[in-house]
């Protein structure tokens, strides 16, 4: 059993729970339920950052033209972008695909969730900052030119499904040596390795918090890796990050979204 | 209407104008300004921020204006009240302040038509939104190293409801460095003007109650210094005072 922190629709409040992979099952308040049965609801409500450009690959695949316009030069600092709330989506939920599009990019990426207001932390001392991990699909529109902020790309309705839970910090052995694995329509696409980042999670806090105050609640996505799936109308995203938990999400036309809503 | 939020003996509360240099506490008390913390005068959500949003100060920075609006977000360490402290750090050889209208948004919407936009505002403040240049990069540019710093976006004094401003797109900007203008425009530049901006943004997603717009600024961005009190102020909605401190202030 591992110590986890969920949010159930309709309840105001995250809640303390445990949960047992081998049976499938969370037990919150003494009493267990089957994960499949749980109405799982968006766990975190902090402002999300993410990193861009943080996996050798990706990095790799655009090195050819750092040197080049419009980047000039490859970067110094942590690549930052804004998940707002507005994006966020729980475990289950449809991911909206506009209209006008017809492909989304999936972003599979840990979420480091702040536990404590955190400014200029050391790498020393960073884990005493951090609650937990997440699971995150950082859904795109597809872009190849990162020279603007990909608002209009990343921080559309729906862009962002979290979750199930918050895994806590001490039931993951170490957050830089995970697997990632997603999947299309139950089909694996890609395999991600959290020991190919290039700024690790201790990393990331102490080069972040040195100009920016992380606040208990936010949530940090360590990256998303080169290669990454597109996903077209009614495909089934699933991610799984060995040990802390696995999301599952399908793609939905908006305007029959909103049909179901109604 | 004009609200603040403040702190004074350890109580945080609202604070509402009454003299030029007095404020009136909801506890009734009557206090000088100087004697009070102000706080962001609203919490803000999500908050955008746009680039470029006026024609000279594009060009002074070398750009053609954007054909569309060039948006970034901010999270909410950034925000500072008034009469409060921005650090410069002790690295950098241009850091600018950019004075700014800024919109909260009082209603809920997605894809709102720009002859409704006003409907959806809930009023305005005065934003700073200092850029320290020396760290900008080609990535996500601006990026959060220059836009999203601790204490680097003063925010204040007053959240002014929107029926005490008449013309928000006719509203003249200034900003002065120790008493000196040094900055001057109007928000009727603006390449896009508040009910663009609003339809645009709700054009891919939903604006909500308690969202910020800051709406760019215009020409006249030069450096300051530490020491420098740089006020900027808008028309109308208000005059907000910050310093700017040194890495010293911080044991950097």
């Amino acid at each position: 059993m591992k110590d986890i922190q969920l949010k159930f629709k309709g309840v105001e409040h995250v809640l303390d729970a445990k949960v047992d992979f081998a049976s499938e099952q969370v037990e919150v308040n003494g009493l267990d339920y089957s994960i499949e049965q749980v109405p799982f609801d968006v766990p975190v409500s902090g402002t999300m950052y993410g990193l861009l450009l943080n996996y050798k690959d990706e990095y790799a695949a655009l090195e050819g033209e750092m040197n080049d316009k419009p980047y000039i030069a490859p970067p110094k600092a942590p690549v930052l972008y804004i998940k707002p709330e507005n994006t966020f989506i729980a475990d289950g939920e449809m991911i909206p695909l506009p209209d006008e599009e017809e492909e989304l990019r999936v972003g599979a990426a840990l979420g480091i969730v702040i536990g404590r207001d955190a400014t200029r932390v050391s790498k020393e001392d960073a884990y005493d900052y951090i609650a937990g991990y997440t699971v995150v699909n950082d859904i795109s529109l597809p872009h190849t030119n990162v020279h603007r902020p990909a608002v209009k790309e990343k921080a559309r309705d729906g862009f962002c499904p979290v979750g199930p839970w918050v895994m806590s910090k001490e039931a993951v052995a170490n957050p830089n040596d995970l697997t990632i694995t997603v999947k299309v329509n139950d089909e694996v696409k890609q395999t991600v390795q959290t020991k190919n980042l290039i700024r690790n999670v201790e990393t990331i806090i102490a080069d972040l918090t040195d100009f920016m105050t992380l606040y208990a609640g936010d949530v940090v996505l360590v990256g998303v890796d080169h290669g990454a799936p597109i996903v077209k109308e009614n495909d089934g995203v699933t991610i799984e990050i060995e040990g802390v938990g696995t999301l599952y999400n399908r793609v939905m036309k908006e305007s029959a979204l909103k049909e179901v809503k109604r | 209407m004009r609200t603040a939020r403040v702190v004074y003996k350890g109580a945080i509360q609202a604070a509402y104008p009454h003299t030029e240099d007095e404020i009136r506490l909801a506890s009734g008390q009557i206090v000088n300004e100087q004697d009070v913390e102000w706080l962001p005068p609203v919490e803000p959500r999500t908050v955008f921020t746009l680039g470029l949003n006026y024609a000279d100060h594009a060009a002074e920075l070398s750009f053609a204006a954007p054909t569309e609006p060039l948006v970034f977000l901010k999270g909410k360490n950034t925000f500072i009240g008034h009469n409060g402290e921005t650090r410069r750090a002790s690295d950098v050889t241009f850091m600018h302040y950019e004075c700014e209208l800024a919109v909260v948004i009082g209603k809920s919407g997605k894809k709102i038509k720009k002859e409704d936009a006003y409907d959806y505002v809930a009023g305005y403040t005065v934003a700073n939104d200092y850029a320290l240049r020396d760290y900008l990069e080609n990535y996500y540019r601006p990026n959060l190293r220059v836009k999203n710093r601790d204490t680097c976006t003063p925010i204040g004094p007053w959240f002014v409801s929107k029926d005490e401003v008449k013309d928000p797109m006719n509203l003249s900007l200034k900003t002065y460095i120790n008493g000196e203008v040094k900055q001057e425009g109007t928000t009727g530049d603006m390449v896009f003007g508040i009910p663009e901006l609003i339809e645009n943004i709700s054009s891919y997603m939903t604006l909500n109650e308690g969202d910020l717009i800051l709406t760019g600024t215009p020409k006249g961005s030069v450096d300051t210094k530490v020491g420098d009190v740089v006020v900027t102020e808008v028309e109308g909605v208000g005059r907000l005072v910050n310093t700017i401190v040194g890495d010293d202030q911080f044991n950097r």
